[in-house]
């Protein structure tokens, strides 16, 4: 059996009050890890601790030095902020047609030739409806083909409509590029679609595994406390 | 290169394209009022600059240096801003050069004095900004990805915490450099109105950073040469100049928004 992609072991982070306590689990090659759990759990940081980007206790331990692409929840944009769909692209991908290709594969380019080019890529990214912004971060993070993609879903700025199909897309990608996936999301509904394994996270895990095995009311009567009305499961 | 007003224009002009450009990142990164305490702190070094009969430059240059290194070990081990910490470090340093500052000279360090310049201010000045132009174009995807978001930059391999170091060291080559031109007190508004201006006016990132030096340079030139006719100081002049130019974009359609 072929070692895991990321074994992460006794995963604590603290900044002023515990943010992360005790968290381990594996990632195989293929898989879509969902990470639910509510504001303040520290799901934003656990993606931030396996990047490297927060001081940590514990393993995170990547297998075979794998690409890693990282869409964050938002960037500092302004609507004012000078930087065109175009120049953001470029900062990775320096190629114009590869540019537009990777545009037209995040469901951008479907119209013609004159709207990809005037209101997407010539577009400020701080004028971008967040549906729109949500495609390009994806483009952009898949420009240099990453082995693993890192998706901190955003709280707000995607419409519910805009959202089904972002995880189409990534689903979509993850098929074509052979991706694993670790996304961050706040709508049980799209775990249950999409994700093989889930992890419920409030500083310490509280499930994990097969999202139609481990997602029981009790957990998430655990993890959400009293708001659980809200949750529905729609089977299909 | 005998005409005292040509070497002064040629040598405010140099400034300004240099000071608007790197303005343009500064304003991105929210470090607008970053460089206008940041010309405060010039202040001791000029002091001690005009008390050894030495080019000022180079005191600024020295005085700016050792703040930046200051502030950029104090940023990585607490967790305070930058504004925060040049805050102190500009009252700490406009205190010390107040009382360093041998009192004729105090009016021309606050102000400066364009009078003065002479051509290896020009050389200096064209160096500096070559330097500072350099630098910038070699580094500019990891400066623009650092401003957007420092994880997304750390995530694609950048060395952030390297990148503003370089980042200040520029800011501080440009305010010791346009000292001259504006003085401790006014410097600070010569990176940032170009910027600003520029940002009202473009709809991409080139033709923003080249803007805000274009109008750095118009910045310079116009007030150079307005207080030349009309026999004012030329560090005002310069400002009131940017000031008129942010005033005019202010009618563009970006700022509707």
């Amino acid at each position: 059996m072929d070692s895991p992609l990321l074994a992460v072991n006794h995963l604590s982070v603290r900044f002023e009050r515990d943010v992360l306590k005790d968290v381990s689990f594996r990632v195989n090659r293929g898989d879509v890890l969902a990470i639910v759990g509510p504001n303040g759990s520290g799901k934003s940081v656990l993606l931030r601790a396996l990047l490297g980007l927060v001081p940590h206790e514990g393993d995170v331990e990547w297998s075979g030095n794998p690409k890693i692409g990282y869409v964050p929840q938002k960037l500092a944009i302004e609507h004012t902020f000078p930087l065109s769909v175009r120049e953001f692209m470029q900062l990775k991908e320096p190629s114009h047609e590869k540019i537009i290709e990777l545009l037209r594969s995040v469901g951008l380019g479907d119209h013609d030739s004159y709207h990809l080019h005037h209101h997407i890529l010539n577009q400020r990214l701080g004028l971008l409806s967040g549906g729109q912004f949500q495609r390009v971060m994806v483009a952009w993070s898949l420009a240099d083909h990453p082995d693993i993609l890192l998706y901190d879903e955003p709280t707000s700025g995607v419409d519910v409509g805009g959202e089904e199909t972002i995880y189409t897309l990534l689903d979509k990608m993850r098929r074509q590029h052979n991706l694993t996936l670790i996304l961050v999301s706040h709508d049980l509904n799209i775990v249950y679609k999409y994700a093989n394994t889930v992890m419920c996270l409030n500083q310490s895990m509280i499930c994990y595994g097969v999202p139609q095995e481990v997602l029981d009311p009790a957990a998430l009567t655990k993890l959400y406390g009293g708001q659980t009305s809200f949750y529905q499961h729609h089977h299909e | 290169m005998n005409d005292p007003l040509l070497l002064q224009l040629l040598t405010g002009i140099t400034i300004g394209l240099g000071a608007g450009y790197l303005g343009a990142f500064m304003v991105l990164k929210r470090m607008s009022l970053v460089g206008d305490a940041l010309s405060h702190v010039a202040l001791p070094g000029i002091a001690l600059a005009l008390l050894l009969h030495i080019n000022p430059f180079i005191g600024a240059f020295a005085a700016l240096t050792i703040a930046v290194i200051g502030i950029w070990t104090l940023e990585q081990r607490t967790n305070l801003p930058s504004e925060t910490l040049v805050g102190i470090f500009f009252t700490i340093s406009l205190a010390l050069g107040l009382l360093l500052t041998p009192e004729p000279e105090l009016l021309e360090a606050l102000f400066g004095d364009i009078a003065k310049i002479g051509p290896a201010d020009l050389f200096i000045a064209i160096l500096a900004v070559g330097i500072t132009f350099g630098v910038m174009s070699y580094a500019r995807k990891g400066f623009i990805l650092s401003i957007i978001s420092s994880d997304l930059a750390k995530a694609s391999g950048i060395a952030v915490r390297h990148i503003h170091f370089l980042f200040l060291m520029l800011v501080a080559l440009i305010v010791a450099l346009g000292l001259n031109v504006a003085g401790t007190l006014l410097m600070g508004s010569l990176v940032i109105i170009p910027a600003a201006a520029a940002k009202n006016l473009a709809s991409n990132m080139f033709s923003y950073t080249w803007m805000a030096s274009i109008l750095g340079g118009v910045a310079a030139g116009a007030g150079i040469l307005l207080a030349y006719f009309y026999n004012f100081s030329p560090g005002p002049m310069v400002v009131l100049a940017g000031g008129v130019i942010f005033l005019l974009t202010l009618f563009s359609q970006n700022t509707r928004l």
